[in-house]
């Protein structure tokens, strides 16, 4: 049934690009395909920043099983630290690179914090409470932010480097969405490292496996579910600051909608999978920026991402890179 | 039984003596505006106007030997609070004329309400047409949308010689969308074509899709019409896509010169007035409010101040403050205000001209506006 729609498509191009008299048809099909690429990197930009916050949302889930709503506002306050950096020392390399590492360090003790605080002693608790508790976390933050006196509720510029246009034959690409697609990419490979080649990481899949047997074989488990969240944390921020610096304004309710959208990426990808909240990611944010591009109504573009979402999950329930629980009775 | 009579007699008799109480001292005007939230600027800026206003009213003795009492009040730029916030002014604090709201989608959430209780309202700054239309009471003290879209378009095409125009819109904001279709219109009589017209939600942070779409279709101007929070995000990822033609947009603008960088050059907007225009009434509006404020007052102040001017002017000819001898006192407007001569047509709404304002860097390095052209109607 599907094999005749690749033909199709191509068959469709090529009349459309026939069609427009402009132009030559050689001149048009250059330019759409430097249109899609472009709209391509677009996507991929923002679903860099999707799939780095979705990371956290899906590591938290693996490995206690909670879903930590507050993480979007984490990202917030990531972006806030990285702000009051860049507003003391200006966007120049050290600037921006210290802003990074000041985003990462304040989210990991923030998390670190929470973790302590509000998580652990619910972690034998049903986990309807500790889903509440997150939610808690979450409005804290926001309305902590609004209140503080040297932050307030209303919207302040980011600092941002000057944009420079990048022109290479058919792509056009701004330095602003180079560090992000670039540094993006760098933490999920670091990421990957850590989990897959290092002895922490297998720790973590072990507790994320059976924390009661992990114990046993002496994995200090909470000090891993703590790592667990840090890291987590650290993703969230970078990933705060990448989307402060690519939409450079920044308020106490910005981590909300990102963080809605990471969290449907997370699950999409099939939650608790790592790749999973890559590939995730990635999806949505070209998804959003593909509507937004062909679809005639693009105010639809996030209605349309969701609905991707529902159909992937009716398809296959755990996401697309999911495994299927089983459940002995 | 006996001490429940004496109760209710007693109760009885100081109802009776609260109702008695003498008709309030001072006139009472309630202001709504967004004090915090994506719209704070305007709306801190129209309140300091009308408190400037008050204050030099008051100096001088007052309207009749009444004080002004002003009572302001925050709506987050959210209709909902808008709401709440002038239930709260007619029910609680007893006003009768209320300046605001600003944003034409908070204003249109209470003038229905406004009208049905008689109670005078003036919206400084709200310019979709929709406003005034819930009745006589409400009045607006600057041009509308369908004025300034018109002005827009004007401006693109016979100032800046423009042939192809590509408008970026809130497809969700009645500001907006009034202001797109407005221009438009204009833009096509003065014999450009519009090239592109792409939409976005109110809240969205990315329109790199939609950019991508207008760079390619080759525009001499685009068209932004949108509030300063917004366009500084909008400008930016324009200006990183490589498209660098001017840009114009309208009143919601004012607040970009603190809020956005270098990107916003070669921009223009259509604004009620030039902070550097050499009128007599300007000048010295500005260096008052200098003095108070240590800030250059953008148009929302003046509008905030001619607000309360107006109401004065009205007051004064009518001789008492009861709404409906208010209300036609207001309809007879004719005066000269810091935005400009103003009288009001049939329709509540100000009769006066549009200054465009370009966006350049000052002799400090800073963002700021100069006066461009003038407009009228």
């Amino acid at each position: 049934m599907w094999n005749g729609v690749p033909r199709d498509c191509i068959a469709g191009v090529f009349i459309l690009n026939y069609n427009i008299r402009e132009k030559s048809f050689l001149e048009n099909t250059l330019n759409s395909t430097s249109i899609f690429i472009q709209q391509f990197v677009n996507g991929l930009s923002l679903g860099s920043i999707y799939a780095l916050i979705a990371l956290g949302y899906t590591m938290v889930y693996g490995i206690v099983k909670l879903i930590n709503f507050a993480h979007g506002d984490v990202m917030m306050i990531g972006a806030y630290a990285g702000y009051f950096v860049l507003t003391a020392l200006g966007t120049t390399a050290l600037g921006m690179s210290l802003a990074f590492v000041a985003a990462m360090v304040t989210c990991a003790l923030l998390i670190i914090l929470i973790e302590r605080v509000a998580y652990r002693p619910l972690r034998s608790a049903p986990r309807l409470n500790s889903l509440i508790t997150a939610i808690a976390i979450e409005l804290i933050l926001q309305n902590l932010m609004r209140v503080l006196p040297f932050v307030g509720p209303n919207p302040r510029q980011y600092p941002t480097m000057a944009t420079v246009n990048f022109n290479w034959g058919l792509v056009s690409i701004s330095n602003i969405q180079v560090v992000v697609i670039v540094l993006s990419a760098a933490l999920m490979i670091i990421l990957n490292y850590i989990v897959n080649y290092t002895k922490v990481g297998k720790a973590m899949k072990a507790v994320s496996f059976d924390m009661g047997a992990s114990s046993l074989m002496g994995i200090n488990v909470n000090r891993i579910i703590t790592l667990t969240f840090v890291i987590g944390s650290v993703l969230a921020g970078a990933g705060g600051v990448l989307y402060a610096t690519a939409y450079p304004q920044i308020d106490p309710m910005m981590g909300y909608i990102p963080g809605l959208k990471a969290f449907v990426a997370a699950v999409l990808g099939g939650i608790g999978s790592i790749p999973g909240a890559m590939v995730g990611g990635m999806i949505l944010g070209i998804a959003e920026t593909m509507v937004k591009a062909y679809f005639p109504a693009p105010q639809y573009a996030d209605a349309i991402s969701y609905c991707i979402l529902i159909l992937i999950l009716l398809v296959k329930p755990a996401g697309l890179l999911g495994k299927k629980m089983r459940v002995k009775v | 039984m006996k001490i429940l009579k004496v109760m209710a007699a007693l109760s009885a008799v100081a109802l009776a003596l609260a109702g008695c109480n003498s008709k309030s001292s001072t006139i009472k005007i309630g202001s709504i505006g967004p004090l915090s939230g994506p719209y704070a600027v305007y709306g801190g800026d129209c309140k300091n106007g009308i408190e400037l206003a008050v204050n030099e009213i008051n100096a001088a003795g007052g309207i009749n030997g009444q004080q002004i009492e002003l009572i302001a009040e925050d709506d987050e730029g959210q209709p909902e609070k808008s709401v709440s916030a002038y239930k709260k002014l007619v029910t609680k604090d007893g006003a009768k004329i209320i300046i605001g709201s600003l944003t034409s989608g908070c204003a249109i959430a209470i003038t229905p309400l406004a009208q049905a209780q008689k109670v005078v309202q003036i919206a400084p700054a709200a310019t979709a047409p929709a406003v005034t239309d819930a009745g006589n009471f409400i009045f607006r003290a600057c041009y509308d949308d369908p004025f300034q879209g018109t002005v827009g378009g004007k401006f693109a095409g016979e100032n800046l010689g423009a042939k192809k125009a590509a408008i970026l819109y809130d497809i969700g904001n009645d500001y907006s969308v009034g202001l797109t279709e407005n221009f438009e219109a204009a833009f096509q009589k003065a014999g450009g074509t519009i090239v592109s017209k792409e939409s976005y939600s109110t809240g969205d942070k990315d329109f790199n899709a939609q950019l991508t779409k207008i760079k390619n279709a080759n525009p001499d101007v685009v068209y932004l019409p949108d509030y300063y929070s917004t366009v500084a995000l909008i400008v930016k990822q324009l200006r990183a896509q490589g498209i660098n033609t001017p840009i114009v947009g309208a009143d919601g603008w004012d607040g970009l010169t603190e809020n956005a960088g270098d990107e916003v050059l070669n921009g223009f907007y259509s604004n009620h007035y030039a902070a550097d225009s050499t009128e007599p009434k300007v000048q010295n509006f500005v260096t008052n409010y200098k003095a108070k404020y240590s800030l250059t007052p953008t148009a929302f102040a003046a509008l905030g101040y001619d607000s309360v001017y107006m109401l004065k002017d009205a007051i004064l000819k009518a001789g008492k403050t009861d709404s409906e001898a208010v209300r036609s006192a207001l309809e007879a407007t004719n005066g000269d205000y810091v935005t400009g001569h103003l009288t009001f047509n049939e329709k509540h709404n100000p009769v006066k001209g549009a200054v465009i304002v370009e966006l350049v860097k000052g002799a400090d390095g800073k963002l700021t506006t100069v006066y461009k052209a003038t407009v009228n109607p």
